[in-house]
């Protein structure tokens, strides 16, 4: 273990540890852009610049080792007028449509802007101009607001292992693509969108519909594949307008291509709305009433049995479905209808 | 899962997902883990970052092969025989585990004996794989301190799949890599809640928490429970309710968020078999192929509209939480079971709490008794958690496996041929699964946009040598055939195949894989061979 202290507060952290990390521990907030405790440490935005007594200058706390002894300052009013500074000219090439941007509410950026009260911009010059239409279904680019932060190519190469996105360019004209600028062949899963601290990187099918207000969130567990990835169903009155996954959960926020985007079989206008039965052999399946469908179950089930015997009804449970609802379907084989003729597609 | 309960007296994964990252050494057979858990995948990278070596065993060039250290292309169906080959070498180079074999398994003498016959040069011209490449795979597997076995469907939709699961098994056993983190024996569940549905005894021969039909004390105990008396009869396994149907003994089936007349393997039968009774309820969110062959079909909530639990791959029981209200008047899957439950028991009529269903299961099952919603609010628990206090359990076996005498059992696991190999008529072998973008039948993801925009048609994967030799060029429509029926598709030009095998995602039902598929049985646990079958191809 090692001991050092930030603004005069001792703490004490394993070896290997960052300042940024050990500043953590102490609950002190540094601004960061490029930085994801899921990911390597990249040292790219330079916001997070501490003074450390003994060093001329600020250093990255983010890439700089703690060391026994350290003693850190992570404010003072050359830190911040530094910091400002690097917001400011991050902003200088930004645009200016934070009312209609998908992320207002939800940007480091935007918030850094509010922190340090730069309304007004003291750089001016040229905008680059990267936008570009990418056809691929999921993933909105608009690289006219990347700070090339580097989270997307990171979470790409080091968490997903796919590398579909790099950087191409250099200064002013620096930028994140494909190869060959093509349209996105990836995966799908997400994991750039999740990261992105600004509105570099958005879902399509959350554009229009609204970013926060009215919106409600519910933790709950995705329902496709066995991994068990805890989600947050954002949902607007009755319809899913978003996924998410908060990164303390045991998939530390990563999802795949189906749980992030493929949530909209739930609002799908095909979902079975009411009841039906097919009143005769061979004929169509006609609307009716709750108490019409469970009565004929109950009736014919009941039937079935006295005729011909409890094994002569059998049940295929769900393993899409709850505990709760697969354990009341085997007790009523087996305990209302007497019969083990239960099971489910575990084999397939 | 019966080759594992047989093994070690319980039949799930034994390891948990965080500690992939921790092994040392990684044996991946077939599960194509980064399109089918993708999440999984992603800690199964991070080891190899930290320098695990992962060993991938697979017909198919999977998108893992890019990570792997080894990758053993075997051919379809003979994986036991690869597995006993690389336990041939672990005994003939003494790299097992002596102790942990004399401590905690039984059977060891029998089964090192039938392992002689599997020299790696034996298996080579049976599995395709150079003799070299499986000491190599052993040496790597059974060298590491902690070592893992991640396997899915690949391995046990086969007529002996129970026996690669045992090979698996007896792999683990054989160099002590089980009660450890990192290691053990890990079957990757296909569904959001498989685990669950056999946890909540929704098999025909085991009550909640995997307790046997057959055993009379067991059976009292839930007689007292549910207040009836209840049968000791072990019921028709999936598989077998088919035939049942057509011989006339099944009349009534009730379905509840399932697809089989997609899903079954040779559906040309199973669909016979629904026609063939006299009442089919469905009940489900979308009509499917089998709403469409139904009496009456009852409309439910979706998962993002009710209140229960999943319990994933990891045994890990997880909140699901309501977001929103269902569409017209679908209602939750409880609420319709219940109603039926107690009409037909002449029971008034109530509105069930799922909180209170959990609590009467976690009163019957001892594996989940420290389990409550109360305690689900805050954190998710992987059974076995016995006690209020208990925090769980991340892997098991640590001090004995739940069998009497404590130990775990060799199998003796003979070579077993697939039932259906190619011939001259039908010269290929045709090999199903799922693909990234898609998720079994298609109902919910084929009405998602951008999936739908990215995987849009069914394909079936050709190897350039078997296109030549057919005249066939990249997305060819072509008529695949075998024994039970015929599609239509394009092709798909790859060698992700190796020759003489092609491959069929089975989610689309315009050109539906298990039609091809057959049905023959595993005689132990019943699964039907949907990995290996032999097809015709014509242009």
């Amino acid at each position: 273990m090692i001991t050092l202290t930030i603004d005069n507060k001792t703490v004490e952290v394993v070896k290997g540890s960052t300042v940024l990390e050990a500043a953590k521990k102490l609950k002190i907030d540094i601004p960061t852009l490029c930085y994801d405790s899921r990911m390597k440490p990249h040292g790219a935005c330079r916001l997070c610049i501490v003074e450390i007594e003994g060093m001329r200058r600020p250093v990255t706390s983010c890439t700089t080792p703690a060391e026994q002894g350290m003693a850190v300052t992570t404010t003072s009013a050359h830190l911040e007028r530094l910091r400002k500074t690097t917001v400011e000219l991050l902003l200088s090439d930004h645009p200016n449509d934070c009312m209609v941007c998908i992320r207002a509410g939800s940007c480091t950026l935007q918030e850094l802007a509010y922190k340090y009260g730069i309304r007004e911009n003291r750089f001016g010059g040229a905008m680059r101009d990267h936008n570009r239409v990418d056809e691929n279904p999921f993933i909105m680019r608009e690289q006219n607001k990347c700070v090339l932060c580097g989270l997307c190519v990171r979470v790409c190469e080091e968490v997903q292992g796919v590398s579909a996105i790099g950087y191409a360019g250099r200064g002013f004209e620096a930028k994140i693509c494909s190869p060959f600028e093509h349209d996105l062949n990836c995966e799908f899963c997400g994991q750039c969108v999740s990261v992105c601290p600004t509105g570099a990187l958005s879902a399509k099918m959350w554009a229009g519909h609204p970013r926060h207000e009215g919106v409600e969130l519910t933790e709950t567990t995705c329902t496709y594949c066995g991994c068990g990835c805890n989600i947050t169903l954002h949902s607007l009155g009755n319809e899913i307008t978003r996924v998410s996954s908060r990164t303390d959960n045991h998939n530390r926020g990563w999802l795949c291509v189906k749980g992030r985007f493929g949530y909209e079989f739930i609002n799908s206008e095909d979902r079975l709305t009411t009841p039906l039965i097919r009143r005769e052999k061979g004929g169509a399946l006609e609307p009716a009433s709750w108490e019409e469908a469970i009565s004929l179950v109950v009736d014919k089930f009941s039937a079935i049995k006295e005729k011909h015997g409890a094994d002569a009804l059998g049940g295929l449970a769900s393993a899409r479905c709850t505990n709760e609802e697969n354990y009341m379907f085997q007790k009523l084989f087996r305990s209302a209808i007497g019969t083990n003729n239960v099971d489910h597609c575990a084999r397939y | 899962m019966a080759g594992l309960a047989a093994k070690f007296g319980s039949g799930a994964m034994t390891n948990s997902v965080a500690e992939i990252e921790t092994a040392k050494a990684l044996l991946v057979i077939g599960s194509n883990t980064t399109e089918n858990h993708p999440i999984i995948a992603l800690r199964m990278k991070e080891a190899v970052r930290k320098g695990a070596k992962l060993i991938v065993a697979d017909p198919r060039k999977i998108p893992l092969t890019k990570f792997a250290t080894l990758w053993l292309r075997h051919k379809p169906g003979t994986d036991s025989v690869l597995l006993n080959a690389m336990m041939n070498v672990i005994l003939a180079e003494g790299l097992e585990d002596k102790n942990f074999i004399n401590e905690r398994t039984e059977g060891f003498a029998e089964f090192a004996d039938s392992l002689k016959e599997f020299t790696p040069e034996m298996a080579e011209p049976i599995t395709g794989v150079p003799a070299e490449d499986i000491r190599k795979a052993a040496r790597i597997y059974a060298e590491a301190e902690n070592a893992g076995i991640y396997y899915a469907m690949g391995i046990t939709q086969h007529v002996m799949g129970t026996n690669n699961v045992h090979a698996v098994g007896n792999l683990a056993m054989l160099t002590g890599n089980l009660g450890k983190p990192g290691a053990g024996v890990n079957p990757l569940r296909g569904q959001n809640n498989v685990q669950g549905a056999c946890d909540m005894g929704s098999l025909p021969n085991v009550y909640p928490g995997y307790q046997k039909v057959d055993s009379p004390e067991v059976q009292k105990k839930f007689e007292a429970a549910w207040g009836k008396p209840l049968s000791s009869k072990i019921g028709l396994p999936a598989s077998l309710m088919t035939e049942a149907m057509i011989e006339g003994k099944l009349k009534g089936m009730y379905i509840f968020g399932e697809n089989p007349a997609l899903s079954d393997p040779n559906t040309h039968h199973a669909v016979k078999g629904f026609e063939s009774l006299e009442f089919l309820v469905v009940q489900d969110i979308f009509n499917t192929e089998t709403t469409d062959l139904a009496d009456v079909v009852l409309p439910s909530a979706s998962f993002a509209e009710k209140t229960g639990t999943f319990t994933c791959s990891e045994r890990r029981i997880q909140k699901v939480r309501p977001a929103i209200a269902s569409p017209g008047e679908a209602r939750e899957d409880l609420a319709v079971i219940s109603e039926i439950y107690q009409r037909l028991n002449g029971e008034a009529v109530t509105v069930p709490d799922p909180e209170a269903v959990f609590a009467e299961v976690a009163s019957l099952w001892p594996g989940i008794s420290g389990v409550s919603y109360e305690r689900l609010e805050e954190e998710s628990l992987q059974w076995p958690c016995p006690s209020a206090d208990h925090p769980g359990t991340p892997y098991l076996f640590k001090e004995m496996f739940p069998r009497e005498g404590g130990k775990a059992q060799f199998t003796v696991v003979p070579r077993v041929i697939s039932s259906e190999l190619p011939d001259t008529e039908y010269p290929y072998l045709l090999t199903t699964g799922r693909e990234l973008f898609h998720y079994h039948t298609g109902t919910m993801t084929r009405r998602s946009t951008g999936l739908d925009a990215v995987a849009p048609t069914a394909f079936i994967e050709i190897n350039p040598a078997d296109a030549l030799k057919l005249g066939i060029a990249d997305g060819d429509q072509v008529n695949v055939s075998s024994r039970r029926g015929t599609i239509k598709l394009p092709t798909r030009v790859s060698e992700i195949v190796p020759p003489e095998v092609v491959f069929i995602p089975f989610h689309y039902k315009e050109a539906s894989a298990n039609k091809l598929t057959s049905d023959a049985l595993d005689p132990i646990c019943k699964i039907m061979e949907a990995k290996v079958c032999a097809v015709r191809i014509e242009k």
